[in-house]
């Protein structure tokens, strides 16, 4: 009878424990919505943490997608037949750049870079009591901790997207006529050729929802971190893992939606 | 006057709050006394709507805490300054920034000279240096960021100070000093204070009436004098473990 009881008790669990997060999540959507009209607060903040994120993510960001372009146009170099015409790898540079490559790359990297210091940050403010000691103070948590990260979340990843889309298709570029003997014209004419505005389009709004979807993510991971420094390595490293599997998941979604 | 009837509070299995009645009244120092994890802190941030009962009713000023819409409750805050146990002082905010975020009149706080007299005001009042308000937090050492905490505090000039633990980790010499500070600001300030301690003698140097709070109830509640005559056997523990070595002041 124990042995039936218990996987039934950890699915129960397991229910009461998504419901509780999904109620506390709910909770704190709703009181960013209500900081929303304290602009004078939240604004000046969301400038400070665009700038970090923006900033300070920049050098990572190049560095991953020149690479990632690199090995984009030797794999290229690699798969190519003589039968195909050659403009053909501009084509599939670009395209597997812009369309994937280039916002989920960001968006995991993102996601560990920017969700642990959000889920860290916040999570420490919580035991260390400097979150009771702002709502002691009558001041919102949401409008001076949450709104500025959001915003910046949503703001700063479509950004920092479009900057490794030119990057990795520079490199992607530059890299591919070393391995293969393509000229400039080939290349852009295979680039420009099956191009369509949307394809670009598409990369920003992917990368808008990450943005959105790892910021939101490690901020309620942090806000509710309990029980000292062990809680605020563990509300970070889930900060992370769900942002990153969230992230996925949504690439799925919009893939599934937007592209069909 | 700040007054808690029958509040009950629990987390998980544990009952840290068992129907506590324990009254405040306008201008006195209240300390409330026990040994740690009987949940002192967690009474205390009842009194600010930080933490909601699960029964009993917590009214401030004739309102009940529990019952106050955010605006409300808002408003209730701006007129209680809290100490918290290690300061809990923003990292990222110089000290200046620190005080001028107790300002809870947001006209007052976007006034920049206003501010600069203020915070100015609040650190000589705490005795402190003018010059500490461009420190950062971790530039300052265990007892000067209590008093920060405490220049906070009172910078929204409150009608109630909420002090939890105030010389929990410092020397007998720096919590001596916190105990005067505390003392000389209620009498300065005309506030009504709590506070928050497992320090009995810092109690007995401070308080006009001390509390007992063991097992989840309130044990004794009444004067210094009447602390040392009870014979009940929680509070003469209590007290003799503290004064053991130790003459019990005047």
């Amino acid at each position: 009878m124990n042995l039936l009881l218990r996987p039934l008790r950890l699915v129960g669990r397991l229910i009461l424990e998504g419901l509780a997060h999904l109620g506390r999540f709910s909770m704190m959507v709703l009181e960013m919505v209500r900081g929303l009209p304290e602009w004078r607060i939240w604004l000046p903040r969301t400038f400070t943490e665009s700038y970090n994120i923006g900033v300070g993510s920049l050098l990572i960001v190049v560095v991953i997608s020149g690479f990632a372009g690199a090995v984009t146009a030797f794999q290229a170099g690699y798969q190519w037949q003589s039968s195909l015409p050659i403009y053909v790898v501009g084509t599939l540079i670009v395209s597997t750049i812009v369309l994937e490559l280039g916002p989920v790359l960001i968006g995991l990297v993102l996601s560990g870079r920017i969700g642990a210091r959000y889920a860290a940050e916040l999570g420490t403010m919580r035991v260390t009591e400097q979150i009771d000691a702002l709502e002691s103070l009558g001041r919102s948590p949401a409008s001076h901790l949450i709104i500025p990260r959001v915003i910046a979340g949503f703001l700063m990843v479509p950004i920092l997207t479009i900057v490794a889309d030119l990057i990795a298709v520079g490199v992607g570029w530059w890299s591919v006529k070393q391995v293969l003997p393509m000229t400039d014209a080939d290349f852009t004419y295979g680039a420009q050729i099956y191009w369509r505005p949307f394809d670009g389009y598409y990369s920003v709004i992917k990368a808008f929802f990450f943005g959105g979807a790892i910021a939101l993510i490690s901020c309620y991971m942090g806000f509710n971190t309990k029980q000292g420094a062990e809680g605020v390595g563990r509300s970070t490293t889930a900060a992370v893992v769900a942002s990153s599997v969230t992230l996925l998941i949504i690439n799925a979604l919009l893939a599934r939606i937007l592209l069909n | 006057m700040i007054e808690l009837v029958g509040v009950k509070k629990r987390f998980g299995e544990q009952i840290v709050l068992d129907g506590v009645d324990f009254v405040v009244k306008e201008g006195e120092t209240v300390a409330l006394l026990g040994p740690s994890g009987t949940g002192k802190s967690v009474l205390l941030k009842h009194i600010i709507g930080l933490i909601h009962p699960d029964a009993g009713r917590i009214m401030v000023d004739g309102l009940d805490v529990n019952k106050l819409t955010r605006r409300e409750l808002t408003a209730l805050r701006t007129r209680i300054g809290y100490v918290f146990q290690n300061g809990a002082l923003f990292d990222s905010m110089d000290v200046f920034e620190n005080i001028r975020l107790g300002l809870t009149d947001e006209s007052l706080y976007n006034d920049k000279a206003y501010c600069r007299e203020r915070v100015l005001t609040c650190l000589r009042q705490v005795n402190l240096q003018p010059s500490v308000a461009e420190k950062y937090p971790a530039e300052l050492s265990g007892g000067m960021r209590k008093r920060v905490g405490i220049a906070r505090a009172i910078a929204g000039q409150p009608k109630y100070l909420l002090y939890d633990e105030p010389t929990s980790g410092l020397d007998p010499v720096n919590a001596d000093i916190i105990d005067d500070l505390v003392k000389q600001l209620d009498n300065e300030l005309g506030v009504t204070s709590v506070m928050v301690t497992h320090d009995v003698r810092g109690a007995f140097r401070v308080a006009d009436r001390l509390a007992l709070l063991s097992d989840g109830r309130i044990v004794l509640a009444g004067t210094q004098k009447e602390f040392l005559a009870s014979d009940n056997e929680k509070v003469r523990a209590f007290l003799e473990r503290d004064f053991e070595n130790r003459p019990i002041p005047a």
